[in-house]
């Protein structure tokens, strides 16, 4: 009896494992072979140290500063308004819910494009101030076009576990805390903000992950002027068929991600264990 | 109407002597949420050093009182003072009042200690200090070694005690207590009830103290404030509430009691179940219709010739120290408590002294209660459960 359901209990697990090995596994595999051999299938490490040129450690620097920008701007966006939510009735939240999550509806493509008709010199924004007759000012083609469009992106994957981990953030606490001597700015910093920490952190990944890796964003929100990881990798594959150096890329990519989790998973301590 | 005017507080006394100064005070206090009346203008006062409890059905309003008295809940009208002061817009981290939670609400993320210093913490306290102050709640609680303990697997009593600490460490002038051993099994509760009474008594401190357990209120309380319907219904000492109770509503909620209809025919005399008792009551209107009550201690079973009144035994339960029987006399199913074993089915005779007798004036609860016919144990403890878990919700 327990024997049988503890075989159906494994095999409720083999989905799983078959997609791990033939999606995850099986091309991290593919990628490390790459990285690690020249064009003839010898083995090197010539295509990770030749990313040690100024012009590729542009590129990883570049890409870290604007994901770590664009992550720090989601959290201090989506905070509060994961707390507004969480405070509205459970109908309410629904609903907001779903607005939040609305944009990711339309194609990337468009709302990217989308962007570019907001932002361009000639663009809508841009001709509204016109029409104030105030002076225009210059957004396509700058790190704050390219900043402004992974934090549109990736604001919802902030938001959402911001909210499930605040909505189920129990009322008493907050009441509790000012019972004692607590001020509405102490209730935050005491309560809310410890007891939210687990959703700080996963939704700091869901933004971060994605930020550092995106490509075409940049493309044509930075006018190609601002290279990303995520662009040359795809560059390597798309343009120059230089598998090896893509894949090298991708794989010190995977190093830094790793690292950044690593860090941040130190400083979330005992109870952050989320990720990776 | 007239009737509610008698409800008032006026005129009646606390279980503390006048000469303790009054310390929170409710005058004319009314709360709705989404048009529902929750408090229906009530006026309380409460004491120093007094332990009070408020005592009432789910649904009462008892938890709002709590909840305006702490500073959560804002009165639609009416006035609250604390020493005299009206504190109606003083936010609750403002309070000299701390409270203790229905369900402990201690702090997930903080250990035992960080938990009971959290309020010193506010005040930003010098570390030996708080050192101090927290050793020394932990020593009233019984908790030292506890410190460092992960607040999550506490059992419920240690939880308990983890709460009361933490609010009492403030010192407060007054502890509000929201049902809080609602949770636990009823040896701890019993337990807990005597820390708890103790603790008032070493402190001085004056606790409001909610509870829909009549027991709890009668056997821990200085003063019981019986509500119901967002109205308080009587207040006074325990005794008070019991033998003296002012409609039908307080005499079935306070214990067991039988409750009839009956007429007023003269001073210290009443009719009821077509028989003249002699009572102790006066002031009455002749032939006043009125509610009797007569506690089911206070019966007699007498042989059938020497009865008052003469019914038909229905059911009879062993409840240890007494006999619980069921009676039937004219239609109207009787609790009796005796020592006497009598068989089902038999013919008995009871006999009521006139100090078993006590009349109360019309109310609008009149006819609502006091009837056993529909009577069972398992039905009073189902209904008792729901209460706890509804209370919340108020």
């Amino acid at each position: 009896m327990n024997k049988k359901s503890n075989i159906l209990k494994q095999a409720a697990a083999y989905p799983h494992i078959v997609w791990s090995v033939l999606f995850i596994i099986a091309p991290l595999i593919f990628v490390m072979y790459y990285a690690f051999t020249d064009k003839e299938g010898r083995f090197t490490l010539e295509n990770i140290t030749s990313l040690a040129q100024p012009s590729y450690l542009e590129v990883f620097l570049r890409s870290l500063c604007f994901a770590f920008l664009a992550t720090v701007i989601c959290l201090i966006i989506a905070y509060p308004v994961a707390y507004f939510i969480s405070k509205t009735s459970p109908k309410a939240q629904k609903i907001l819910i779903m607005l939040v999550t609305l944009p990711q509806w339309l194609n990337f493509l468009i709302r990217t494009y989308s962007w570019m008709a907001l932002l361009e010199d000639t663009g809508i924004i841009n001709t509204i101030l016109e029409s104030l007759n105030m002076q225009p000012i210059h957004m396509i083609n700058t790190p704050f076009a390219v900043i402004l469009g992974m934090v549109y992106n990736f604001l919802p994957y902030m938001i959402i576990p911001l909210h499930s981990v605040m909505s189920k953030l129990d009322n008493r606490l907050l009441v509790a805390a000012s019972d004692l001597g607590c001020n509405q700015f102490q209730v935050m910093t005491r309560i809310v903000l410890p007891l939210s920490k687990s959703g700080i952190i996963s939704g700091i990944t869901m933004v971060f992950v994605p930020s550092i890796s995106t490509f075409y964003i940049s493309q044509k929100l930075g006018g190609g002027n601002f290279d990303l990881i995520g662009d040359t990798i795809e560059r390597q594959f798309q343009t120059a068929y230089n598998y090896n150096l893509g894949a090298a890329m991708s794989f010190v990519l995977m190093i830094l991600i790793v690292i950044s989790m690593a860090i941040m998973n130190k400083y979330s301590d005992e109870d952050g264990g989320v990720i990776v | 109407m007239n009737e509610e005017k008698i409800l008032e507080p006026k005129g009646v006394t606390n279980g503390l002597q006048n000469e303790h100064k009054k310390i929170v005070e409710l005058i004319d206090v009314a709360k709705s949420f989404d048009g529902e009346v929750v408090l229906d203008h009530i006026n309380l006062v409460v004491k120093e050093k007094e332990f009070m409890t408020l005592l009432g059905p789910s649904g009462c309003g008892k938890s709002t009182t709590l909840n305006i008295i702490a500073g959560f809940v804002t009165p639609d009208t009416g006035d609250v003072l604390f020493e005299n002061v009206k504190i109606n817009d003083v936010p609750a981290n403002k309070r000299h009042v701390n409270t203790v939670f229905q369900k402990y609400a201690l702090f997930p993320h903080l250990n035992v200690y960080e938990n009971i210093a959290f309020a010193l913490r506010l005040k930003k306290l010098s570390e030996e200090e708080i050192y101090e102050r927290v050793e020394e709640m932990l020593a009233m609680v019984n908790l030292r070694g506890f410190e460092k303990r992960d607040v999550n697997l506490l059992s419920g009593g240690q939880q308990q005690r983890v709460a009361i600490a933490r609010a009492l460490i403030n010192k407060p002038k007054v502890l509000l207590l929201d049902e809080p051993l609602a949770a636990l099994d009823l040896k701890l509760r019993k337990d807990m009830q005597n820390e708890l009474k103790n603790m008032q008594r070493k402190t001085g401190i004056t606790f409001i103290y909610v509870t829909h357990d009549q027991e709890e209120a009668l056997s821990m309380s200085d003063t019981v404030v019986v509500m119901a319907n967002g109205k308080i219904q009587q207040i006074g000492t325990p005794t008070d509430i019991y033998n003296e109770p002012e409609n039908a509503f307080v005499a079935d909620f306070i214990g067991e009691s039988n409750i009839i209809d009956g007429v007023m025919l003269d001073d210290y005399k009443a009719k009821f179940s077509g028989h003249e008792f002699e009572c102790l009551d006066k002031g009455f209107n002749k032939n006043e219709p009125v509610d009797v009550v007569i506690r089911p201690e206070d019966v007699d079973v007498v042989p059938v010739e020497k009865g008052m009144l003469v019914g038909m035994v229905t059911s009879v339960t062993f409840k240890g120290v007494h006999y619980e029987i069921i009676v039937d006399i004219d239609n109207f199913k009787w609790m009796i408590q005796s020592t006497d074993y009598v068989a089902p089915n038999e013919k008995i005779g009871i006999y009521i002294e006139p100090d078993a007798i006590h009349i109360m004036k019309k109310s609008e609860f009149s006819n609502m209660f006091g009837d056993y016919s529909s009577f069972s144990d398992e039905l009073e403890r189902l209904s008792d459960t729901n209460e706890e878990e509804n209370e919340e919700d108020e």
